[in-house]
């Protein structure tokens, strides 16, 4: 019975306010948390723990890029930039100053913050495509400081390598161990945007998405909070940059170049804009499609070979790398034909299937 | 904070109406776009616990003239002052806390967000958030949102719009989306309300009600009003005084006997007709 949204009532406004106000959400994500915490950990091998920690951190990373495009529509493909400048500035904090990763992470955040704060200063006067093609301009910048100065990138090939993390003598060196850093991280990352969001700091946000003379107006500081969009998105950008550094193990500039921006720009809109665990889904798409894509092309490579042995191996094998780029695309698209508001959408029509449930009318 | 606390002392009845102060004045204000002369020396003059009327065909000004006092573009020429304040030169974003809260000609809701969410918004100028308390959620943040919940419910239930505070406003027709745009302006707790054509495009009851409403506004909660309308059956009804304006010059001002009696408001009014009539 308490399942359902018919017949629960709130008899005050903090319980009406709750992060999951029916029952019933609240134990899905219960259950959700017990299987990312206890049960997948139990039963996985070391090849699905490594998607899944790629998963967690790029969806780190996909959560901050959704709050400024997806909650404040201020579009960016400075995303990979400002990974970068968390990535290098936690990786000097470690192999420099020697400290320990878990000061490396908010530090590597606030770089990252400072940085895109200061490239979202063009945000104030333009906006849309104009301002995206600004901070494609921090892409260039950013990459252009981490090569150049060697202070930073500390030699020809720009990459600092960086030790595993290590809390006092205990070094987190096995996938399983990096997972539940990984899977900490991103639980904290996504709590803190679920109270943001539903905060008057992310109220403001939508508004400036929505109408932004009409928020200026009834008291929305422009100005302080498209900055503040900029640098909570970076400062998870950052946090991105150093979880992937510390789990691979180097900070390389060309791991985060304008394809990542697009990759992750490709997660929120594929998880859905202005969602939070739409992000979520997202970044867990976009890691693992090409890895299965990859699975089923290697199986179909084989199959023709075995099929047609007089076939030339390498025409085979590299028409087959394109087919998958292809497909890759290709189900981008039918897919947001089919569900244009993204990965999240699929998920509230599940849920609002059960919400109300055995009465489907 | 400051300044809001000294522009309600300043404004308050007493001290106002006793040294003949207007609450709201505007001196000499003129505004071009681009070759288009939108207004020309307007003064304006209006007191505190006054309903007033601005009225004039299309493309007289009037929008304008709001959009100016509400600081959404600041005028070539001239000074505007309220509550004993100028606020020629405010930036936009304090006007809210000033005092002021306004409505749009074309409803400027929030779509994405719910009815309560709009009116939360619209307390913005009375909250000062902090990005760890917020994204912390937990204890302060939660204490100060509870607060400013039960304030944005009493005018939920003042406007009578309890049944649809989690409906998404793009949902809704426009005569209660023009309800809910009052109502965002009501949460910021202005003592001058700016409504420019509250209620273009709603039906006799709609009407009825959103008249009703603003009568209580002005009346219960002691609100000055601004408000743009056409149709002079409602401005006869609602207003003690009317200004009209005409291609961005005031023409006439009085009562709305007075103004309607006007010959150069009969000649606007009559020329546009004609106009509208050869085409
Ligand atoms: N942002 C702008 N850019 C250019 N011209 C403008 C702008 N805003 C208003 N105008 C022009 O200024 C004049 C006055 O416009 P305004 O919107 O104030 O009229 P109005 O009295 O509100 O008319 P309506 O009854 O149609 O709402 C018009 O000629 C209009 O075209
Ligand atoms: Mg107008």
């Amino acid at each position: 019975m308490v399942n359902r949204e018919c017949g629960v009532f709130f008899s005050t406004y903090a319980a009406d306010m709750r992060l999951f106000p029916l029952p019933l959400t609240r134990w899905t994500m219960v259950g959700i948390a017990g299987l990312g915490f206890v049960v997948f950990p139990l039963v996985a091998s070391d090849y699905f723990l490594n998607i899944a920690n790629l998963v967690c951190i790029a969806a780190v990373g996909a959560i901050g890029l959704n709050l400024l495009v997806g909650y404040t529509g201020q579009i960016s493909v400075g995303h990979g930039a400002f990974i970068a400048a968390g990535a290098y500035a936690g990786a000097l904090v470690v192999t420099r100053a020697g400290l320990p990763f878990w000061i490396a992470l908010p530090f590597g955040g606030l770089m990252a913050a400072v940085v895109g704060a200061f490239f979202g200063i063009p945000s104030l006067r333009i906006k849309g495509l104009y301002l995206a093609i600004a901070t494609l301009a921090a892409q260039f910048i950013i990459e252009w400081l981490i090569i150049h100065i060697e202070w930073i990138s500390g030699g020809a090939e720009s990459t600092v390598t960086v030790p595993k993390a290590a809390i006092g003598p205990w070094v987190l060196d096995t996938l399983l161990e990096q997972y539940f850093l990984n899977l900490i991280v991103l639980s904290l990352a996504i709590v803190f945007a679920m109270n943001l969001v539903r905060s008057p700091i992310g109220r403001a946000f939508i508004a400036i998405r929505d109408r932004d003379v009409a928020a200026e107006v009834i008291g929305v500081n422009l100005f302080r909070y498209k900055l503040l969009a900029f640098a909570v998105s970076s400062f998870y950008a950052g946090v991105t940059g150093i979880l992937y550094a510390l789990y691979l193990g180097a900070a390389n500039y060309e791991q985060f170049d304008i394809a990542t921006s697009i990759d992750f720009l490709a997660m929120i809109i594929i998880g859905g804009l202005g969602s939070i665990l739409g992000s979520v889904f997202g970044a867990f798409f976009i890691t693992v499609l090409p890895m299965a894509l990859r699975v089923a092309v290697d199986g179909a490579v084989t199959a023709a070979l075995f099929l047609f042995p007089a076939a030339n191996i390498s025409h085979v094998v590299q028409s087959m790398t394109a087919v998958k780029l292809i497909l890759f695309g290709g189900l981008i698209i039918v897919f947001l034909i089919v569900e244009p508001e993204g990965l999240n959408k699929l998920w509230r029509n599940i849920k609002d299937y059960f919400r109300v449930w055995p009465y489907s009318y | 904070m400051n300044d809001r606390t000294r522009g309600r002392a300043g404004g308050g009845c007493m001290t106002d109406q006793a040294d003949g102060r207007p609450f709201l004045k505007v001196e000499g204000v003129s505004k071009s776009f681009g070759g288009v002369r939108a207004l020309s020396e307007i003064e304006l003059e209006v007191n505190r616990g006054e309903i007033r009327a601005i009225i004039g065909p299309n493309g007289a000004g009037k929008t304008t003239l709001i959009n100016l006092i509400s600081r959404v573009y600041p005028p070539d020429r001239g000074r505007i002052t309220f509550a004993g304040r100028d606020i020629t030169r405010v930036p936009t974003h304090r006007i809210a806390s000033v005092g002021i809260g306004r409505t749009f000609q074309n409803v400027a809701l929030f779509r994405g967000m719910t009815v309560l969410d709009n009116l939360m918004l619209g307390r913005h100028p009375l909250m000062r958030p902090g990005i760890f308390s917020s994204g912390i959620y937990w204890g302060l943040a939660q204490k100060k949102e509870v607060e400013h919940r039960a304030r944005v419910e009493w005018i939920i239930d003042f406007l009578e719009i309890t049944h649809i505070r989690k409906t998404l406003v793009a949902a809704l027709p426009l005569g209660l989306q023009k309800r809910v745009e009052l109502g965002r302006a009501l949460a910021g707790e202005p003592t001058l309300l700016l409504l420019d054509e509250p209620m273009a495009g709603m039906n006799v009851e709609e009407k009825e009600d959103m008249v009703r409403f603003i009568f209580d506004i002005n009346e219960e909660l002691d609100k000055t009003i601004v408000l743009i309308e056409h149709d002079m059956g409602v401005v006869m009804d609602i207003s003690q005084r009317v200004s009209a304006l005409d291609f961005g010059v005031k023409i006439a001002e009085g009562t709305p006997d007075e103004v309607r009696a006007n010959p150069a408001v009969i000649e606007a009014y009559l020329g546009t007709a004609a106009q509208q009539a050869s085409r």
